[in-house]
Parts: structure tokens; C-alpha cells; sequence
């Protein structure tokens, strides 16, 4: 049974202090140790994955390049100050600024000591920390300067036209050239690691599966994963083929809306009506499946909530097949409308290099020449049984990633249907013991459809999530978005924008 | 008797035009909503958009000045003048005199100007780069209508609407020039009433918008006004080239009543036929780049310009 291997790992951790992070290994690091690891990022010899902390100490995940095994190293901060990572590692800025927002805890040397997730208003300062309150609700927010005699400012949101979340972007642009951008974040802020602290399992697991509405699965998926990794649990062979069927609906429902929705922002309304109703389909076959459009709380640590009746395979089949004839047409329609792709094609061009630096993960990278997928790159259970090509482009621009979601669309029918082929018989839930013997920390990293999500947490000797850190792919994308506008037209931004499709809810956190 | 029959045909033109554009636009949008499986807005719903607006407050802007509260009267009322005096059932009406080709574009000029003025006017951003782009495509457009207006006039032997109008009835005679002209106005009116490929009038993203960028501010009655007036405007295009293009049903001077009535059913045939065309056009294209546009009206401008010589060098010969 490849599937259990990582679980029965995961069990095996020495029972001697310190907390290891299963499946994972934890380094406790000194500030030495703790600069070398940056060093090695900064070299771009190891790729960050997250930057978090739980007030006492900091913790950095890297991945080694062509590795499967994350490190997480910890670097106690008893003074409340660690060595700035953002320092030699610019994509780690943001997470730093909002380690010092929530817990106060101060990166020496950092090169941006404004606030990020923090605008003033929750009335208190580090929540995750001491708490202090403050009494005025304060905005004041000093833009990045562009100064010149053509250029002028443009403010866009919060609040924006459509039915999307708030996110304020700062546009200096020269005439229609944009010259810089700046975005600013934290507008749906929700303190999901303060609603998680002290939470039951079952509980914390509801909240990791509202991060990110339109990944939920994914969250869910992560969340559950990291808990199994944490207590060993192993999970029915089942559960994990219904854990991928609902990942790959879920990637294939966002992939279909969000090709649509790009071409929308080009006025190309055809292909949003066109892949709208695929994505509608495919939402009702989740809900006729697992009882909600979007599987929210369908995956649960231990496995999941709701079996798949026999009669829906064939259901679900008869979508794949009506997918698959679609399929080509959309091609076709997408690749032949030239209005379409005189707007698509060198639009919003990412680098390699920026790709890599950031290690922005999913078909942004991807699409930038960055071969890495957490189902493929670190691998999960059940993804090490199914095969799937991962669809990557070098081009980096808006039409790229438009073919690499494509060629991601191909890949999941091709998962779900091996899914359907395989899917065992038995039981869709283990019962395990919420209680560990003392604190424990586990993490695991699951593939949305945006990206990597990493999950890091620790529970308690009560059985409670003493701690959670949960990672959008978001937060290595956002920085990325306003690099790639640079140089581009003002009225191509939602073109670029739309092709990222960050979340704000998930970065925001 | 004559004179009051006239001006029942021209007020019934005023009030015909006023009436029939937003029907004109919920037309497009509803065949826009079929083509792409939706089931669409009612066709009447601009007209229930309009009276909603009407009965609605009016939010001014703290620094908005007597521009901004005048310009959407000036434009409807520029926009609607226009669109009255081109021949739409009938030629030869009461007004017809000072249907002038030119009159004409200089009317919905003035309407360009005091609107990109106004966008500018409360100084938001988007309403500037509204205005930015507007002039920008107006400065293209203009010169591409007026030489279109003169490959027209030079056939006909006249700028005035309503002979030309007639002359095409009478006396047409199959040329390279008339179909240059006739595509060059179709690329013009497109780019002018702000829809597919130019402008998309049913977008949301701001950054991306023209016309609507500039009325971003506007709300209640003042929205109203300006909604009809470019309701208007698609509608004098529309008018324009049925008129100097496939003048056929056109009632003349001084006909009968059930002429008028014939004409007007032709209008609206019409009518719904290049709002049927209008929104299979729109549906099968993405929009263009900004800097693209100035390429698009380019071959406009070209085509009346070649139009112009065709037409000198066959006469000449």
C-alpha cells in the first residue's frame, strides 16, 4: 500500500523531546544555523516555502532543490527579535512584516518595517502577542515613491466594481504605461490563527476550510493531512481516492471559471457563457455527489465525511465524457479567436528567474518554467498511484498560463477517471485519538489549484490546536503580479490580474 | 396644412428617435444574452433602467462644478438634435435643412468635448483616464467621419442628409467609394458608441473602461440623461447608415401618411437588423488593446481617404 507509507513514517518519530514535525523533520536552530538556511534560499539552492510564527519562536520551511522533504527549522526568539530573512530573501518581506503585525516578534535588519496585515483598526496591537490596545484607529500608509514629471497615481479599491474580495492597488503610471504597482493587503483579515488557538480538531478544521472559499477542498485536504501527520493516523484507502476526487473537482470547477472569466476580461463573453456551464456541471455533480457545490467540510482529518453511492461513478463518468468532448472545442474557440490572443500573448510576461526566486507555485509558476507540483514534487497519498502530466510553459505571460490551466484541466479528467477506475471498497472514516500522549506538530503540503498550501500545526497535550499556520499559494504570487505589470498598459491589469487570480481571503488570513 | 403636417412628421421623428433607442440597445443586449445561452434582460428594460434613475437621488461630487451638473443636459441635448435631424422614415422634414453632414459631426463633437470635460471635472482618476482615452479616440475618429462625409457628399453633390439620402434612392450607382465609405462609418460608429472591440459598455473593471469611466460618478437623473443620449448616439449611427447607405422605404417630401407609416416599420427593420448584426459582431470578438484602437480607426480614415481619390479619379476620367 504505497498510499500509507507517509502516515506509518509519521508514527515512527522518536518519542524524545524536541517536537518533531511529522512527516517532516524539525531542526531547532540557533541564529547561525538559522542565517545559513536564509543564505541558502537567498542562493535560490532551497526554495521557501512558508515563514510563520507562534509568538516564541520563528519557524522557516524550505525545500531542498529536486528534494521531497521539507525542513522546518525553529529559531527561538526569546529577546522578540529574529535575523530578517526579507533581508537576502525579498519574497519572505511580507510574511516577516506579518510576524511582526500578529506577535510583535522584530526581523533585525529588515528592509520594509511597515505594517502589512495590520492597518490600525482591530484595535489592539499583535494580536497573537501581548495584545496591547491601542485608542485611535490609525490608517496612515507611506505608498512606495515614483516621482517624475509624466507620471501620475491611480488608486483602485478597496472596494472594487465586481462581486470580488477588497484589495487597494496602487498604480503609478506613465500616461497608460504602468510604471509601478503597489498592493496593498490585509483588508479581509479574520485572525483565522487566533480562532484556531485553543480550537478542537474537529473545529479548527471547519475554520481551515473557510480560509479560501474557493479552494476549500484543498484547505480541508491540507488541514486533515497535517493533523494525520501529526497523531498517525492512518487514513482509509477509500477516503484518500475520494480525497482526490474532490481536489480534482474542485481544481477542474476553478481552472473552467477562471479560463472563462480571463477571457470575460477581455469582453471574449463567449468563452465565460462556454466555460461557465462546464463549471456549473461540474458544480452540480459535486453537489449530487457529496452534498455541497463546493465539498466544504467533505474532507475531515481521518478521512472524509461522505461516501460516493455507486450510481454516481457512472454520473460522474457521463460528465467526464461530455468534458472531454467540450474540451477540444474550447481549445479551438480559446486558440483561434485571434482578438483574443492579440490581447493574451506577451501580456503580463513572468520571468524564470522571478518564478524561481519566489517559488510561486501552481500554473503561475508553471507556466514560468517552474516544474513544481506538491503532488507530484513532495507527494501524497493517493497521488503517488495516479499518473498525470504537469502541463509547463516558459513564456510566463497571461496566454501561457491560460494553456498550462489547459493542460491542468486534461490532467485532472485524467486523475478523476483513475480515480473512478480504482476507487476501493471499505470504509471512509478512521476514528483515531484527538488526545496525544504530549504536544505534537505535524504539516503537509497539498496542491490547490492556485498552488502549494502549507498546513504547519501543534496540538496540544489536550488535544486542542495549541497552533496553526496556514500558507496560501497566494503569498508568493501577489508580489509576483505587481512585477509582471510593470511596463504593460493601465487596462490590461485585470487581463494580468485575472490570470493570477490570487486570493485575498487566503492571504489575508 | 402642410406646414402642420411637417411638423408632425418632425416632432414624430423626435419623439420616434428618443423613443426607440434604449429599445435599440435592450435589443442588442438581448440578442447578445441569447447568442451566448443566457436568457437575457427584458428588451424594454433600458427604458425601466432610465424611469428607476429618474426617481432616483442625485449625489453631486463636493468639488463638482456647474459643468459637471450641466454637461449630461448639453450632451442629450446635442446627441438628440443629431439624431433628429438625420432622415429616419422620412426625408425632406421640416428641419432637414440644417441636416448637415457636417453640422452633424460637429454636434456630437461639442457632445465629445463637454463630456470628456465633465469626466474630468469631480478629478478621480478613472474619470481622467476615461476622458484621456476618449479624446484620444475622438482625435482619431473625427478626421476618419469627415472624410467619409466627403466621398459621400462628393457623390451625391451635397452635404445635407436628406438630399443625399434621396440622391442615393434615385440615382445610385454601384461604386468602389460607397462601400469604402460604408465600412469606414460602420469601423467609426463602433469605435464612437464605445462598443466591441473598442469599448466594452458592460464592463465593471474600471481600468479597462472609456465612455463608462467617465460617467463613473454620475448617479439618478443625471445618469438618465446621459444613458439616453448615448442610447442616442448608437441610435444617430445606426440612422446614419441606413439612410445614406439603404435608403430604400424612405418616405419623401410631402408624401402620404401611409408612406411615413411604411417608412417607419422599414426603420425599425432596420434597426433591428443592425442590432442583430451589432451583437453577433460584438459577441465573436475580444476587445482590442488600447493602442491597438488607433490602428482600427487608422484603416477608417484610409478608407475615406482612398474613398475621396477614387471618387476625384473617376470623375476626373
Amino acid at each position: 500500500m504505497m498510499f500509507m507509507r507517509r502516515e506509518k513514517r509519521g508514527g515512527e518519530a522518536p518519542p524524545a523531546a524536541p517536537p518533531s514535525c511529522h512527516p517532516w523533520s524539525r531542526l531547532d536552530v540557533g541564529a547561525k544555523d538559522w542565517s545559513a538556511a536564509v543564505e541558502e534560499i537567498a542562493r535560490g539552492d532551497a526554495d521557501l516555502l512558508s515563514l510563520w510564527s507562534d509568538g516564541a519562536s520563528v519557524y522557516l520551511a524550505t525545500i531542498a532543490k529536486d528534494a521531497s522533504d521539507v525542513v522546518i527549522r525553529a529559531l527561538a526568539c526569546p529577546d522578540r527579535r529574529f535575523p530578517s530573512v526579507g533581508l537576502l530573501h525579498m519574497p519572505a518581506l511580507r510574511l516577516e512584516r506579518t510576524i511582526a503585525d500578529l506577535y510583535g516578534l522584530e526581523p533585525i535588519g529588515s528592509p520594509d518595517a511597515r505594517r502589512w496585515l495590520d492597518h490600525g483598526r482591530w484595535g489592539l496591537r499583535h494580536p497573537g502577542g501581548a495584545r496591547e490596545a491601542i485608542d485611535t484607529p490609525s490608517d496612515a500608509y507611506s505608498f512606495l515613491k515614483a516621482e517624475g514629471e509624466p507620471l501620475h497615481q491611480i488608486p483602485v479599491g478597496p472596494v472594487h466594481a465586481g462581486i470580488i474580495e477588497p484589495g487597494h492597488f496602487r498604480f503609478t503610471a506613465n500616461g497608460e504605461v504602468v510604471v509601478r504597482l503597489e498592493e496593498r493587503l490585509g483588508f479581509v483579515h479574520k485572525g483565522v490563527g487566533q480562532l484556531m488557538a485553543g480550537a478542537a480538531v474537529a473545529q479548527a478544521a471547519k475554520v481551515a476550510a473557510r480560509v479560501s472559499g474557493d479552494s476549500t477542498v484543498a484547505y480541508s485536504f491540507a488541514f486533515a493531512r497535517a493533523v494525520e501527520a501529526a497523531l498517525g493516523v492512518a487514513v482509509p484507502a477509500r477516503a484518500q481516492y475520494l480525497r482526490a476526487l474532490m481536489a480534482e473537482l474542485e481544481r477542474l470547477a476553478n481552472h473552467f471559471g477562471d479560463i472563462g472569466a480571463i477571457c470575460n476580461d477581455a469582453a471574449f463573453a463567449l468563452m465565460l457563457a462556454q466555460c461557465g456551464l462546464v463549471r456549473e456541471r461540474l458544480l452540480r455533480a459535486a453537489a449530487a455527489c457529496f452534498g455541497h457545490r463546493l465539498m466544504m467540510d467533505r474532507i475531515v482529518p481521518g478521512g472524509v465525511s461522505v461516501d460516493l453511492e455507486a450510481d454516481k461513478i457512472a454520473e460522474l463518468r457521463g460528465l467526464l465524457d461530455w468534458i472531454n468532448l467540450m474540451l477540444p472545442r474550447l481549445l479551438k474557440l480559446y486558440g483561434d479567436t485571434t482578438s483574443l490572443q492579440d490581447r493574451t500573448v506577451g501580456t503580463g510576461a513572468l520571468s524564470e528567474d522571478l518564478a524561481r526566486q519566489y517559488a510561486c507555485g501552481g500554473f503561475v509558476g508553471r507556466a514560468s518554467g517552474r516544474r513544481f507540483d506538491a503532488r507530484r514534487s513532495v507527494g501524497y497519498a493517493p497521488y503517488e498511484t495516479l499518473s498525470f502530466e504537469l502541463g509547463v510553459s516558459k513564456e510566463g505571460d497571461v496566454d501561457a498560463r491560460i494553456w498550462v490551466r489547459f493542460d491542468e484541466i486534461k490532467a485532472s479528467l485524467g486523475i478523476i477517471e483513475q480515480v473512478l477506475d480504482r476507487l476501493p471498497h471499505g470504509g471512509i472514516h478512521a476514528t483515531f485519538e484527538e488526545t496525544p500522549p504530549r504536544e505534537i506538530e505535524g504539516a503537509a503540503l497539498v496542491e490547490s489549484f492556485r498552488g502549494d498550501i502549507l498546513v504547519w500545526l501543534r496540538i496540544g497535550a489536550n488535544g486542542r490546536i495549541a497552533h496553526a499556520h496556514l500558507r496560501d499559494p497566494s503569498w508568493f504570487q501577489w508580489p509576483l503580479l505587481e512585477a509582471v505589470i510593470k511596463g504593460n498598459i493601465v487596462a490590461d491589469f485585470p487581463l494580468c490580474n485575472k490570470s493570477f487570480n490570487c486570493s485575498y481571503s487566503g492571504h489575508d488570513l | 396644412m402642410t406646414f402642420l403636417l411637417d411638423l408632425f412628421a418632425q416632432a414624430m421623428q423626435m419623439i420616434l428617435v428618443l423613443a426607440l433607442s434604449p429599445v435599440l440597445i435592450g435589443f442588442t443586449r438581448k440578442v447578445k444574452a441569447r447568442l451566448l445561452r443566457r436568457q437575457g434582460a427584458p428588451v424594454m428594460q433600458p427604458w425601466y433602467d432610465l424611469i428607476r434613475l429618474l426617481r432616483k437621488e442625485t449625489v453631486l461630487a463636493e468639488d463638482a462644478s456647474w459643468l459637471y451638473r450641466s454637461a449630461p443636459y448639453i450632451i442629450f441635448a446635442t446627441t438628440w438634435v443629431a439624431a433628429s435631424l438625420a432622415p429616419t422614415f422620412a426625408t425632406g422634414l421640416m428641419f432637414s435643412w440644417i441636416a448637415d453632414l457636417i453640422a452633424l459631426t460637429a454636434l456630437l463633437g461639442s457632445a465629445r468635448f463637454v463630456l470628456a470635460l465633465a469626466g474630468m471635472d469631480v478629478g478621480t482618476s478613472f474619470g481622467g483616464i476615461g476622458s484621456s482615452r476618449e479624446t484620444m479616440f475622438g482625435s482619431l475618429a473625427e478626421p476618419a467621419t469627415i472624410m467619409i462625409v466627403f466621398v459621400v457628399s462628393l457623390i451625391a453633390g451635397s452635404t445635407q442628409l436628406s438630399e443625399v439620402a434621396a440622391y442615393m434612392a434615385s440615382d445610385f450607382e454601384l461604386r468602389v467609394s460607397v462601400g469604402f465609405a460604408l465600412v469606414g462609418l460602420v469601423i467609426v460608429a463602433i469605435a464612437e458608441n464605445g462598443r466591441i472591440p473598442v469599448d466594452n459598455p458592460s464592463t465593471h473593471l474600471e481600468l479597462t473602461m472609456v465612455h463608462e469611466a467617465m460617467i463613473l460618478e454620475y448617479s439618478g437623473r443625471h445618469l438618465a440623461v446621459i444613458e439616453l443620449a448615448s442610447a442616442l448616439k448608437l441610435l444617430l449611427y445606426v440612422s446614419l447608415i441606413a439612410c445614406v447607405f439603404f435608403p430604400f422605404g424612405l418616405a419623401p417630401h410631402n408624401g402620404s401618411l401611409s408612406g411615413m407609416g411604411y417608412g417607419v416599420v422599414l426603420y425599425v427593420a432596420k434597426l433591428a437588423v443592425a442590432g442583430f448584426l451589432l451583437a453577433v459582431f460584438e459577441v465573436s470578438t475580444a476587445k482590442m488593446r488600447v493602442f491597438r484602437v488607433s490602428d482600427y480607426l487608422g484603416v477608417a480614415l484610409m478608407l475615406g481617404l482612398l474613398g475621396t481619390l477614387l471618387v476625384f479619379v473617376t470623375r476626373s476620367l
